[in-house]
């Protein structure tokens, strides 16, 4: 159809805008229409009841309140910390499923990836609970290894919620990965082998730059969840958790002060927006390439 | 006594699950020969190749490279470099980084690395070219790049995988040439496997024609070319007319056979044949000479008729397809370069005649078995 594309009859842009509403719809609806009435809220302040000002006193007040901004930090530090633990762990695994296993086994190790999130996330997260509580699986092996004389509290420490982290993401950096490894050429490993290379140097010097757009991409996506992650910081770390997201819960569901809640909600999509900027820089791939490999 | 080959294969052999891809197999290579591995695929050949770079451990025999066994040794520490199939430059460096990367390996200094790389590029047409991509380059530039990259290490030999093989047929043409002529300039011993019987013909000092995971032959072009050992290589090697049939009587070297259709020739005979034995010979088109009467044709010879059923022009490689007249059985002649049929037709009556001397005949594969 050569003239297809000089002049699509109207019916044509009809199709397609009907094709793509309810994608846009859903877009506007439930992420353009909040995120506008939230920043509008994170940017006045109640002078009296029912009386608001417009003011940046609620961004004033983060600054102000080094609990704030230390637990901003702190999610900030932990979520790149379960980000790169995260990779370590996958990028083992997905090497495995890419280049080692063969045909059926291979499907089925990516399965036994995805088998964790058959169950829903609160389950899974008190699951954990129930292994590593006081009273729990974990500890009482511990004292009958004669490891330790009692039970440990093994919930509510920083590295459980790391653990919870990376068990969570696992899959969406695996996934990126495999896509990402399989397109790797075996040829290439074999001819920097024939080359001299060593198992480090050929991984330094040809898989993590042929794998660099998937290793952006999953960490991207990873970040981003765990940033963003509310349940298993809060469950497996308790009230030490300190995670940005239950503050911002908090605000808006304790403390019913929603233009606070607004304001934290807006620095948090800040803080992955530069975050996610500064992963591109760092790593020097495009947002674009990146997000076609994820 | 002659130099120590720099390839020594000893019984080597290899068996997947219940396929036998090398089936002991002896062999050298002379220091500085271009020495190529032919045969179809699936004959073993990619087997016996990575065996020797040393993806692949073989299950009996050895292989000695420059005198040393190769037992136990990794790949990444043999003096063994290799062409990969469709080349395996590396994408995300540049045709210097490419060239260089052996050197990095072995712990050399960027400054010298640097010299080095452009010293090789220089050396095999390609001086300037090290900053760019390895997108950036045309096949034939790219092959020579691979040739480079291995050729930097000083290896005691250079295994090439069919590297022809995704070139288009004019740069393949091209590249023929330019690999006899770096392989001269290097005077590195090359291994080359192909598939292609005019890359090995072409190329080589000694060709092996593998089938089955065996030698079938071994020896120079023209060996394999006008005497070959076997039925196989006399069908794989070059164009070649094969006759079917049954040996009606064995005198001395000549053999007398007769095919299916009752058509009666005469050929030199290869190995041991009795009468009433089945029997091939193979014809080449070349070796057939034409005649638009019988009385054209050397008188000592004797003369076949055929009927034309295809002119197959192809400037000096034109040969015409008949059909001979009792037998029906189809036979290529090469036309003269003379031109002197230039106005054959289609259905025309000619007549043929070769030296039995150059037709050769083997007992048939399954009379063996």
């Amino acid at each position: 159809m050569p003239e297809a594309p000089a002049a699509a009859p109207w019916y044509r842009r009809l199709m397609l805008g009907l094709l793509l509403a309810p994608a846009l719809l859903w877009l506007f609806a439930l992420i353009v229409l909040p995120h506008v009435d939230l920043a509008l809220l994170s940017f006045r302040e109640r002078v009296a009841p029912r009386q608001y000002v417009a003011s940046l006193a609620q961004y004033r007040t983060f600054f102000g309140e080094p609990l704030y901004w230390r637990v901003f930090v702190r999610t900030a530090v932990l979520s790149a910390l379960a980000t790169a633990l995260t990779l370590l762990v996958a990028f083992p695994i997905a090497w495995t499923i890419a280049k080692l296993a063969r045909g059926r086994m291979s499907a089925l190790l990516f399965v036994v990836c995805l088998i964790p999130f058959w169950v829903s996330e609160t389950v899974r997260t008190l699951g954990w609970m129930i292994l590593l509580r006081e009273s729990g699986v974990l500890p009482a092996l511990l004292v009958h290894l004669g490891l330790t004389t009692q039970p440990v509290e093994l919930l509510y420490h920083d590295a459980t919620i790391l653990v919870g982290l990376v068990y969570t993401s696992l899959l969406f950096m695996v996934v990126p990965l495999v896509g990402n490894l399989e397109s790797l050429d075996n040829a290439l490993i074999e001819a920097a082998y024939d080359l001299g290379g060593k198992g480090w140097s050929i991984l330094r010097e040809i898989v993590i730059p042929h794998a660099a757009p998937g290793i952006t991409a999953g960490c991207i996506v990873v970040f981003m969840l765990t940033l963003g992650n509310y349940l298993t910081p809060t469950l497996l770390g308790g009230k030490n958790s300190l995670w940005f997201t239950e503050q911002i819960y908090t605000q808006f569901i304790t403390r019913f002060n929603w233009e606070q809640g607004a304001a934290f909600g807006f620095l948090l999509l800040a803080l992955s927006t530069a975050m996610v900027w500064l992963g591109l820089k760092v790593s020097g791939q495009r947002f674009s390439d990146v997000m076609r490999r994820a | 006594m002659a130099a120590i080959p720099d390839l020594e294969v000893r019984t080597l052999a290899k068996r997947f699950a219940t396929h036998l891809a090398v089936d002991d197999l002896s062999f050298s290579v002379a220091r500085g020969s271009f020495f190529s591995i032919l045969g179809p695929s699936g004959c073993g050949k990619t087997t016996l190749l990575r065996m020797i770079a040393g993806f692949i451990q073989p299950d009996r025999g050895d292989i000695a490279i420059g005198g040393r066994s190769m037992a136990g040794v990794a790949p990444n520490r043999r003096p063994v470099n290799m062409v990969f199939q469709q080349l395996a430059l590396f994408p995300m460096m540049s045709v210097a980084q490419n060239v260089a990367f052996g050197l990095a390996r072995r712990g050399i200094g960027r400054a010298e690395r640097t010299r080095r790389a452009e010293a090789m590029l220089e050396r095999v047409g390609l001086g300037g070219a090290g900053g760019k991509r390895t997108d950036e380059l045309s096949g034939g530039q790219r092959q020579r790049v691979a040739i480079a990259r291995s050729m930097i290490l000083e290896p005691t030999l250079l295994l090439l995988d069919e590297p022809l093989g995704a070139l288009d047929l004019k740069l393949r043409e091209h590249m023929k040439i330019e690999l006899k002529q770096l392989q001269a300039a290097f005077a590195t011993t090359f291994v080359y496997i192909t598939h292609d019987q005019s890359e090995a013909l072409v190329l080589s000092d000694h060709i092996g024609v593998m089938n089955h995971g065996r030698f079938e032959q071994l020896g120079t072009p023209q060996e394999l070319y006008y005497s070959p050992a076997s039925a196989f290589v006399a069908g794989f090697v070059g164009a070649n007319n094969r006759l079917a049939g049954k040996a009606l009587a064995v005198n001395g070297s000549l053999v007398q056979l007769a095919t299916s259709g009752g058509w009666v020739v005469h050929a030199h005979r290869q190995g041991p044949i009795t009468a009433g034995m089945a029997v091939e010979a193979f014809v080449r088109p070349e070796a057939t000479l034409l005649g638009r009467t019988s009385a054209d044709l050397p008188p000592g010879q004797t003369a076949h008729a055929g009927e034309v059923i295809s002119l197959l022009f192809d400037g000096a490689n034109s040969a015409v397809l008949l059909r001979e007249l009792q037998s029906h059985i189809e036979f290529r002649i090469a036309l003269p370069q003379t031109g002197a049929y230039a106005d054959l037709q289609v259905g025309a009556r000619i007549y043929f005649s070769f030296d039995p001397q150059r037709a050769i005949c083997f007992a048939a594969a399954d009379a063996h078995a």
